[in-house]
């Protein structure tokens, strides 16, 4: 019987029909193809930019003349004499500001929102869905315009701004508050401080390798927030404190002085945070889903309530489900974070777009676009990736 | 801003066909697609403006139907393509549009860094402010401290810098990407100040709620020459263009109109003539035929004409001639004469 399967196959398959060749062939092709496309591309910028008597600013000198305009939020120095490159950080640190602030109170509210679906409380449970679908499903453009409008139009005009006990005035041209000066010495506060949150590590440390030891549990958490808060008080009153504030004051047409939060930012950050959280909520529950309810069970018969069931049993299983598209979340936010253009919020992109249209740079500058992007995209996974291997489990 | 990226994006990787078409030269392009596809404002009254229907009308508008009336002798054909301030070079550059008319200011970047040539000076203007009355504002010199509210890529946002520079005040920049978004936001008090070309605060006061409550400053803090705007190193389509400016303004010096072009055609006044076509072969040169002086005034008017049309005493915007005015009555409007 053997022999007659031997016979029947050929004792070589031609070229043609050789699966191994036909591989090689097809990688080949696709190889010089990819290679193809990238030597298209920068040929025809080449091309197209000598066509338009340009060439490509290989050493991105262009970076260097004065910007000759200005922004309106500037978390580092800058003039209208600074350089088109200091222009692009600006944005550059605008857009990380709005990120993380937006990474911030995505990540709360959607927490909250999406362990509220899994409520026993009808009530609350149809809230949390009736928020999610009403917020997934409308565009983030729409919703930026819409805090925008809902932000501006009710507040009034600086002169008859909201009055917070003179600390803080909120109107149309956003909240304008006190602004911190250090003063000589506050560095001492900030290494006090450093050496609180470390102090706070150490002790958290401590109390968990002590319960694991005796089974006796150990406040850590107020021993903690103690040290974060007391050391740099301590040191505060110690130098009679160097910190002095600046109030703002009206006078003509805004405040002058003082620390301004820019409606703006209040919008885009509503926006963003409450866009995203409807999509953390849905990963939040299916991640909680995730753990077998047995697993529950399992606590409440060794006698744990519900919330410390939660915190150590169902949450840290659960975070492993939640972590992996938790990241992509946040990618998204950052990058959604670029419609900031259309309620001139000063980030990244409308740096980048006057940068553009002031020297004609469209190449370099799309190239700078992609290259901030993408670095801020791969550190973040990086980040991600990091916390997400602290908290898979541990197969034993 | 997103779909512009795209473009550019796309531009970059498979312009291919994109660079066979643009290389044979725009007067060519356009022959051959028997329309002129022009760059223009879609919210400036007056300038550019797109009604219900889709009619585009307005001073920079109706230069595109100029060059339409010049190449085509048909005004009808060119297509509009709406354009923000931020978006416009690009668009040019790629060869998206064949020309932009948009009221963009003619400067020295922009001439010899950008790939662009200037064709001429349609509309002398100036930067100026608008503030509230309620403010008891009345020069801009008062304006220390205050919110202003701009558009974003523009020459008007680097004036401003350096205005308030020079005169020692401070001010905060809200910078928009949309003419509509800036008045929105002017509107809704986000800022005290709205800044942008003269000619533009006139036109955009008209959409504003209560036009009279609002002031128009009386400084004008820097020369904006408008004009429109063709790709460098296409010398035909430039002559076109820059001719097309030129036929209009010696039209008006001429005395020649949308009415009374026919019976001039029959003058003994050599100058008309030549601008009629009857003597000579100028279209020859040009590359059009040769009444292509005559098609334009025929189908459009002439300079004169445009300007009343859509900016003039019998608009909304009562804009008076002033340095847009001929040479011969104490204006800066000049042309080269056709000889």
């Amino acid at each position: 019987m053997t022999a007659v399967i031997d016979e029947a196959r050929p004792q070589r398959v031609s070229a043609f029909n050789d699966p191994k060749i036909r591989s090689r062939v097809a990688q080949i092709i696709f190889l010089l193809l990819v290679l193809w496309l990238g030597y298209e591309i920068i040929h025809n910028t080449a091309v197209n930019l000598a066509r338009l008597n340009k060439t490509f600013d290989y050493k991105f000198q262009f970076l260097w003349t004065t910007a000759g305009f200005d922004i309106i939020q500037r978390p580092i120095e800058y003039t209208r004499d600074s350089t088109y490159f200091r222009a692009i950080l600006v944005g550059f640190l605008n857009t990380l500001i709005v990120a993380a602030l937006g990474i911030f109170f995505a990540t709360v509210i959607g927490f909250i929102i999406g362990i509220m679906r899994l409520s026993s409380n009808w009530v609350i449970a149809k809230i949390a869905t009736g928020y999610v679908e009403l917020i997934r499903n409308i565009p983030l453009l729409l919703q930026i315009f819409f805090w925008y409008a809902a932000v501006l139009k009710p507040l009034p005009g600086p002169k008859e701004s909201v009055n917070f006990f003179d600390l803080a005035f909120l109107s149309n041209r956003g909240l304008v508050t006190l602004k911190f000066i250090w003063g000589e010495g506050s560095g001492y506060i900030v290494i006090a401080f450093i050496l609180g949150v470390v102090g706070a590590l150490a002790v958290g440390h401590w109390a968990k390798r002590r319960q694991e030891r005796t089974g006796e549990q150990f406040h850590s958490f107020w021993a903690g927030l103690g040290l974060i808060i007391g050391l740099p008080l301590l040191a505060f009153l110690i130098l009679g404190g160097p910190v002095t504030f600046e109030y703002p004051v009206f006078k003509g047409f805004n405040f002058v002085g003082g620390f301004t939060i820019l409606p703006e930012l209040i919008a885009l950050v509503l926006a963003l945070s409450i866009y995203t959280a409807s999509f953390i909520a849905e990963i939040v529950r299916a991640g909680i889903m995730a753990v077998s309810h047995g697993q529950t069970e399992a606590a409440h018969s060794l006698g744990l309530r519900s919330q410390p069931t939660l915190r150590l049993v169902v949450i840290p299983q659960a975070l492993r489900v939640i972590i992996p598209p938790l990241t992509s979340q946040y990618l998204n936010l950052t990058k959604n974070s670029s419609l900031a253009v259309a309620i001139a919020y000063p980030d990244l992109v409308a740096m980048g777009g006057v940068v553009n249209n002031q020297s004609g740079r469209a190449v370099e500058v799309v190239l700078i676009w992609m290259f901030i992007y993408l670095s801020l995209s791969l550190v973040t996974s990086a980040f991600m990736n990091w916390y997400n291997a602290r908290v898979r489990l541990v197969e034993r | 801003m997103k779909s512009k990226l795209l473009t550019l994006a796309l531009g970059l990787g498979l312009s291919v066909a994109a660079v066979s078409a643009a290389s044979a030269g725009t007067l060519d392009d356009v022959k051959a697609k028997g329309f002129i596809q022009c760059g223009s404002n879609p919210s400036l009254i007056g300038f550019g403006f797109p009604d219900d229907q889709n009619n585009w009308t307005g001073f920079d508008v109706d230069f595109c139907r100029a060059l339409a009336a010049a190449v085509f002798n048909d005004p009808t054909k060119v297509k509009f393509t709406p354009l923000s301030a931020k978006e416009r070079f690009t668009a040019l550059q790629s060869g998206e549009i064949d020309v932009l008319s948009r009221n963009t200011t003619w400067s020295m970047s922009r001439d010899t860094s950008l790939g662009l040539k200037f064709a001429g000076v349609t509309y002398y203007d100036g930067q100026g402010f608008m503030v509230k009355k309620s403010l008891g504002v009345n020069s801009a010199l008062n304006l220390n401290g205050a919110s202003v509210c701009t558009q974003t890529g523009t020459t008007t946002e680097l004036n401003l810098a350096d205005y308030f520079k020079a005169n020692n005040m401070t001010y905060q920049v809200v910078a928009f990407e949309k003419n509509e978004e800036v008045l929105k936001a002017y509107q809704d008090g986000r800022c005290d100040v709205y800044t942008t070309d003269q000619s533009g605060l006139y036109a955009e006061r008209l959409k504003l709620a209560a036009p009279d409550d609002h002031v128009i400053l009386p400084e004008i803090i820097s020369k904006e020459p408008l004009g429109p705007v063709v790709r460098q190193g296409d010398d035909a389509w430039f002559n076109v263009v820059k001719w097309t400016y030129y036929a209009l303004v010696n039209a008006e010096d001429l005395g020649i109109t949308q009415k009374n072009v026919d019976e001039m055609k029959n003058s003994t006044n050599p100058e008309v003539m030549r601008f009629m076509g009857k003597e000579g072969d100028f279209g020859v040169g040009i590359a059009l035929s040769n009444d292509w002086a005559a098609q334009i005034v025929k189908h459009v008017g002439n300079y004169g004409e445009i300007f009343e049309r859509n900016l003039g005493e019998g608009t909304k915007l009562k804009i008076a001639r002033g340095k847009n005015a001929l040479w011969s009555k104490g204006g800066l409007q000049y042309a080269p004469p056709i000889r």
